[in-house]
């Protein structure tokens, strides 16, 4: 307690040598003044001990922001609540509000408008706070993703199932399991959007629907057809089965809800869960999308590029990507008949195609064994690595771990798009070839089908590990998933708004708004938006003569001019610079070998 | 006395117009004749000393004003004696039209004083005609504008700012709900009321807190006095000391429930032995405390007898003396009673049973609760604790006092045996949990052991699929494994170049190949370890992609030098000829991949039939794919292409017919050549055609006018940039976001601002806040 007091006692702003001091400013003698000073006088003899420098100065800073604070209330002594040591808001470090920036701020200062000039200036607060908060609440993300490392010398990709299993609790341990299936063929699989419920789909017409969490069936099922794939719609209601000749939806208990006709021979197919579009390649190598919230065929494509079995989405404009046997990646949207972009990637014919979360990256496997990481912003190949036989089958998980089937064996990569990944992260070897892969979102899980059924792979830090629970939730109950189906269905957004840069909303059309001024310009027989021409005032006294007006409208038109040059010649500066840096640069690439130590 | 008037009527005129400004002499006039009039009811022209001549004269002008046939207007005459008297039948007679005012004063004595007044008056000017109605009121009008206008400046501030708000809430000028400290608030609240400032006055007197630290000064030694842990502590006892008292309660008012007497009487006599023997042990073994119990047997004893409580003298007693007659049982309590009285009253040596029991009852209850109760004089259990330092004493105190209680019950016992068991359960955990750390140690040795077996048992497995490469590989794992455990990288790794020429020999190059790779520096490896693109292509990327190459076919190296995309220099050499290099664009270099488990077997996939065509035209047309995709780009780039517009006429100038073509001259001359177009977005991506086709759909969702205030599109652009939904925002931002631009509160009236308000937003602009801020801020307070 004695330890305490001398504490308090340090502290407290007003002590007695101060007091003495400050004797101008005479203080109003308060009843607890008394009290104080007379433990302070109690406890002078301990203060007064003898102490180290150091540990003088660190009381001092100590103080300080407390004493800050006691000046910003005016000596007043804060009674309510504790007292806050640090006040303000915590600041935020940068890098993380950088993280939620959008886009350039505006320039205020080329503003003509005033009145648009303060509009402006309190939007950007605004932005400015929305940041800033963005960056506050990261805070608030609870979970982190973590992966597996190894001890000294030891490859992660060594590590078995089974030792993770051992390792980890009983369930997470639980969701690694085998469902030995090896009278239906090949699986293909499905998980739904909130990674809670799994589809799969034998070969040979076997199709079963269940809560893999609880391992609690659905409904089971054969269509007595051959399936060529099985997607999860919306919801864990419903399901789309591609099947030989037509494409079924069904519904979680298995009863037939459609049969669409028009979808005929669907080998693969994407669900775009924004757009409520079923996007399916056929064999007859047309592309077509199916809206599933009002059953219209929204687009039928011909891609006249043969048959049509790689294909994949990307999640964050909805555009799919089309593989084919010539080496080339196509990309579709439904406004366009011919392809919005044909990469040649392969040259050999492309196998498996994914896309990652961000949607800035691409990966291709062909048949030349070669698995190629391409920048979708750049189209540039960023990086190439040969597998053993290539791969047939390719799933980037929500962390961007890039899982790919090669024959029997699933191997799983660590930052593939990142730096050239040299060997696997994981590697799991099933009994039969891999037919399907998919990471299940928001688990550590990744699901294999193959010929021998499914198996559900534990992939450390596979997984997002802070979920939304408005945008998906594994956890949410029925009523839940009935108010999310409404809400989901009012911001469907219209296929129309399917384009490369998703973007495109928040800009002006250009070229449109070009020809209409071009149009009006025509019909009023001026332009409004023209600059106006400078006309000299008139002025008194001779000085408004022919010769004086001249000048006048001289000196305008070479102050303009000069403006003019000077912005070209800063132009011309800069680029000159960052070209004489870039040069820099690549001599001393050249030059030295310990260069590359250099960051 | 009688007056002539005769007035002008330019001067009635005047008198109206330039009434209000002063007393006009005339008025004054018109008064007197009024007075005048009322006495002497005649009228003007009938004069007393009438003169005939004159009246002659009258009316010989009247006729000769008749002749000229103008039609003047007659004076009217009066003849008799009328109450009415009109001012305008009054002419004015003479030979001037003017009357001069000293003539009108002739007849009455004239003072010097009157003479100047009368000279002042004369020497005004007439006063100008008035303004006509319209223009006056014009200027009026002017005027009030003017007013108006300016008054109304005042109002200008606020409605500016009220435009600038971001938010209004009407109704205005209400106080902000806001959170503030107690501290704010009671510093800049004041006692106006006289009963505010009596209750102030009290609280002077009594040593209160008014406004700064809350507490009064007991509030704050009592603070001090007990810690928060210290107060838990003894809260804890309390509550376990009520618990105790209640169960004893519950279990004493059982016990008194059964009706059974022999239960009863039993229960006495095993009590009464118990007190005996108890009494027995204790003089025994402490004489003193039996000698103090005796002494307070007998003090019992005493205060029975002055008591007389059981003399069957009180209310009940009477009630059973009653009842004793008949009632067998009320006789034997009366007797029982009196026995119990002689009992007591008798000087013992022996102590009496019953009220030892009673006593020992008391003393089962734990005594901190009744310390308690006596000192819970306050219904603050807080308060209890003593103040200052005494707090430390009683605990010391209570400590030194419990001791005994709880042996008398036994619980202390108890509790020791608890302690103790809780320490052995403490040390056995910890026993075990060393245990398992030993057995977990154990286990990942043997763990680490079976590893190593299953590694190796590992590459069996692999071995039985027999194939070539697997083989190899394996026999490359084996070997490098005994070269070094950090790993070198001993894969099974194929240039590019080679893989895409032959995958026919491929499982050939692969057999042939680690060999020399395993002779590879070491050096070699320190250069791969190249973590980004850039760096990549700072370190001239073929160097480390083609370094291993070089030893196996030194050849090669001009092709693979080619192939690295990031180099700069190399970059320029394809801007020139982005065509040529698409192959390498394509064959870049690869990374190859080391992974422990392969693909046991070539894939039977499902799509095989369909694949096998495409697998062979692979394997033969490599270069093909190449082509075909060069020529679909050439073509796309030739359909975007502006057209150019020929304009010749065959046949216009020279010779025509079939067979026969224009001159190139004429063709050349009437060929309007289409601008070039904007450069293609792929001009300098040689493997990827950009279709340039607009997306019509899109764009018509898109804004093409630019709205109003923006001055360019990059200013409209960005101020709609940042999404405001709640999607993207937190529940604040998006709050702050879509604040309305008016809020107005259920059944408030919303009145016009008053005056003062104008003055009050110049001082603060509180509009501008939102209603739900939480920072506290000063309130507009109106007075």
């Amino acid at each position: 307690m004695a330890v305490g007091g001398s504490e308090t006692e340090a502290k407290r702003p007003v002590n007695v040598g101060g007091k003495d001091k400050s004797r101008t400013v005479k203080k109003i003698k308060r009843y607890w003044d008394e009290s104080q000073t007379k433990e302070s006088a109690t406890d002078t003899p301990r203060t007064e001990e003898p102490r180290d420098d150091g540990e003088k100065s660190a009381e001092k800073r100590k103080r300080k922001p407390r004493e800050r604070r006691q000046k910003r209330l005016g000596g007043r002594k804060q009674m309510s609540g504790k007292v806050d040591l640090f006040p303000g808001p915590a600041s935020i470090p940068q890098q993380k509000i950088m993280k939620f920036e959008r886009g350039e701020k505006t320039k205020l200062g080329q503003v003509s408008n005033r009145k648009l000039k303060g509009h402006l200036k309190t939007l950007e607060t605004k932005v400015k706070l929305a940041k800033t908060q963005a960056a506050r609440f990261d805070l608030l993300l609870p979970e982190e993703a973590g992966f597996l490392e190894g001890d000294e010398g030891e490859d992660t990709c060594t590590i078995q199932q089974e030792d993770i299993v051992d390792a980890v609790d009983i369930t997470s341990g639980s969701k690694h399991f085998n469902l030995v299936l090896n009278q239906f063929g090949p699986y293909r699989l499905n998980y739904t959007r909130n990674g809670r419920y799994l589809l799969l789909g034998g070969r040979r017409g076997h199709v079963a629907a269940m809560d893999w969490h609880a391992k609690s069936l659905m409904c089971e099922m054969n269509v007595m057809e051959s399936i060529n794939d099985v997607k999860w719609l919306h919801t864990e209601n419903m399901f789309a089965v591609a099947q030989k000749k037509w494409l079924y939806v069904y519904d979680n208990q298995g009863v037939e809800l459609h049969c669409v006709k028009k979808f005929n021979d669907v080998l693969k197919m994407e669900f775009l869960p924004y757009h409520f579009l079923l996007a399916t390649c056929s064999a007859t190598g047309f592309l077509q999308y199916l809206d599933i919230s009002v059953g219209k065929e929204i687009a039928a494509i011909c891609t006249k590029a043969g048959r049509l079995d790689v294909m994949a989405q990307n999640p964050h404009n909805a555009i799919i990507h089309l593989g084919h046997p010539n080496g080339t990646v196509s990309l579709w949207s439904p406004n366009l008949k011919e392809p919005l972009v044909k990469m040649l990637c392969h040259k050999a014919a492309v196998r498996a195609v994914t896309v990652d979360n961000t949607g800035k990256y691409m990966i291709t496997s062909g048949l030349d064994r070669k698995l190629k990481v391409y920048d979708v912003r750049m189209y540039r190949l960023l990086h190439s690595y040969v597998i053993p036989f290539g791969a047939s089958h390719l799933s980037f998980s929500q962390k961007s771990l890039l899982a790919a089937g090669c024959g029997d064996t699933v191997q799983v990569y660590k930052d593939v798009h990142v730096k050239p990944a040299r060997k696997p992260y994981m590697v799991h070897r099933v009994q039969q070839g891999v037919h399907g892969i998919q990471f299940c979102p928001y688990e550590d899980v990744l699901g294999i089908g193959h010929g021998e059924g499914f198996t559900s792979m534990l992939v450390p830090g596979a997984g997002e590990a802070n979920f939304d629970a408005l945008e998906n939730n594994p956890f949410r109950s029925r009523k839940q998933r009935q108010e999310w189906e409404v809400k989901a269905l009012l911001e469907k957004v219209q296929p129309d708004l399917i384009t490369l840069e998703p973007g495109i909303l928040g800009e002006v059309d250009f070229l449109t708004m070009e020809q209409k001024h071009k149009e009006r310009v025509e019909r009023l027989g001026f332009d409004p938006l023209a600059k106006e021409k400078f006309e000299p005032k008139h002025k008194k006294k001779g000085r408004s003569s022919t010769g004086q007006l001249l000048k006048r409208k001289k000196m305008v038109a070479e102050e303009e001019q000069r403006k003019l040059i000077r912005e070209s010649v800063e132009e011309k500066l800069q680029q000159e610079k960052e070209k004489k840096k870039s040069e820099k640069m690549a001599l001393l690439g050249q030059k030295s070998a310990l260069d590359r130590f250099k960051k | 006395m009688a007056w002539k008037i005769t007035r002008s009527r330019e001067q009635d005129a005047v008198d109206v117009k330039t009434q209000g400004c002063s007393i006009h002499f005339s008025t004054y006039m018109a008064k007197e004749e009024d007075l005048f009039y009322s006495e002497h009811p005649v009228s003007g022209s009938e004069d007393e000393g009438g003169s005939d001549e004159e009246r002659k004269h009258h009316k010989l002008l009247e006729a000769i004003a008749s002749l000229d046939g103008k039609k003047r207007k007659k004076l009217g005459e009066r003849t008799e004696a009328s109450l009415h008297v009109s001012e305008f039948s009054v002419s004015s007679e003479g030979a001037s039209d003017k009357i001069e005012l000293s003539e009108l004063l002739q007849p009455m004595k004239v003072s010097s004083s009157l003479k100047k007044q009368l000279n002042k008056v004369k020497q005004k000017a007439a006063v100008e005609l008035p303004l006509s109605k319209e223009e006056t009121q014009r200027i009026q009008r002017q005027v009030a504008y003017e007013k108006a206008s300016k008054a109304i400046t005042k109002w200008d501030r606020v409605v500016l700012q009220n435009r600038r708000a971001d938010q209004l809430v009407f109704p205005l000028n209400q106080e902000p709900l806001v959170v503030k400290p107690i501290e704010e608030v009671l510093t800049t609240w004041q006692a106006r009321t006289p009963l505010e400032q009596e209750i102030f006055n009290i609280l002077h007197k009594n040593k209160q807190p008014l406004t700064d630290p809350l507490l009064t000064p007991m509030e704050e030694a009592s603070l001090k006095a007990m810690s928060l842990e210290e107060a838990k502590l003894r809260r804890a006892e309390l509550q376990k000391a009520r618990a105790l008292q209640s169960y004893y309660e519950a279990k004493a008012r059982r016990e008194k429930k059964i009706k059974s007497k022999k239960y009863h009487k039993v229960q006495k006599k095993g009590k009464q032995k118990e007190a005996l023997k108890e009494f027995e042990t204790l003089k025994m073994k402490n004489p003193e405390a039996a000698l103090e119990e005796l002494q307070k047997m007998e003090r019992i004893r005493i205060e029975e007898r002055m008591s007389l409580k059981h003399q069957n003298s009180g209310k009940w007693a009477r009630s059973k003396a009653i009842m004793a007659k008949y009632d067998q049982e009320a006789r034997q309590a009366m007797q029982e009673q009196l026995a119990k009285n002689k009992e007591l009253t008798k000087k013992l040596q022996v102590v009496s049973d019953s009220d030892e029991a009673e006593v020992e009852e008391e003393t089962l209850v734990p005594a901190s609760i009744n310390e308690v109760q006596l000192s819970a004089d306050s219904s603050n259990p807080w308060m209890l604790g003593k103040l200052g330092s005494d707090a430390k004493d009683s605990g010391i105190e209570e400590e030194l006092q419990e001791p005994p209680i709880l042996s008398d019950t036994g619980t202390k016992n108890i509790e020791e045996e608890e302690k103790e068991l809780e320490l052995s359960e403490e040390e056995t955990l910890l026993q075990e949990f060393e245990e398992r750390c030993h057995l977990r140690k154990q286990q990942q040795k043997v763990e680490d052991g079976e590893m190593e077996q299953s590694n190796d048992d590992m590459d069996p497995e692999e071995g039985q699929t027999s194939d070539l490469e697997d083989n190899i590989k394996d026999q490359q794992m084996l070997a490098s494994k005994d070269l070094d455990h950090s790993g070198k990288p001993e894969e099974l790794e194929r240039s590019p170049t080679c893989a895409m020429s032959s995958d026919v020999n491929g499982l050939e190059k692969i057999a042939d190949e680690p060999s020399v790779r395993e002779e590879g520096p070491f050096l070699m490896e320190q250069l791969q370890r190249v973590q980004t693109v850039e760096e990549v292509g700072a370190l001239g990327g073929e160097e480390w992609a083609g370094g291993e190459e070089e030893q196996i076919n030194p050849l090669r190296r001009e092709e693979q030098q080619q192939t690295v995309t990031t180099v700069p220099g190399e970059k320029k050499k394809r801007k020139k000829s982005s065509l040529i290099n698409l192959k390498s664009v394509l064959s870049a270099s690869s990374h190859t991949i080391k992974t422990p488990t392969l693909p046991t077997t070539v894939e039977e996939e499902e799509e095989e039939e369909g694949n096998q065509k495409l697998i062979i035209k692979e394997a033969f047309a490599g270069d093909d794919v190449i082509k075909d995709f060069l020529k679909e780009k050439r073509n796309s780039e030739q359909a975007g292409k502006p057209k150019n517009i020929d304009l010749t006429l065959p046949g216009w100038g020279e010779w025509g017919g079939t067979g026969l073509k224009p001159s190139t001259k004429k063709r050349k001359r009437f060929l309007i050549r289409a601008a070039p177009g904007p450069p293609r977005k792929d001009s300098k991506l040689p493997n990827v055609i950009i279709n340039e086709k607009r997306d019509l759909l899109a764009t018509a969702h898109q804004v093409n006018e630019l709205p109003f205030p923006f001055d360019n599109c990059r200013q409209f652009q960005s101020s709609i940039r940042t999404p405001i939904g709640a999607t993207w925002n937190t529940q604040y931002a998006f709050q702050r976001l879509t604040v309305p631009r008016v809020i107005t509160k259920l059944g408030h009236v919303i009145a016009p601002m008053a005056d003062e308000d104008t003055f009050l937003s110049t001082q603060t602009s509180q509009q501008t806040k939102p209603a739900y801020a939480l920072n506290p801020r000063k309130p507009r307070t109106r007075r």
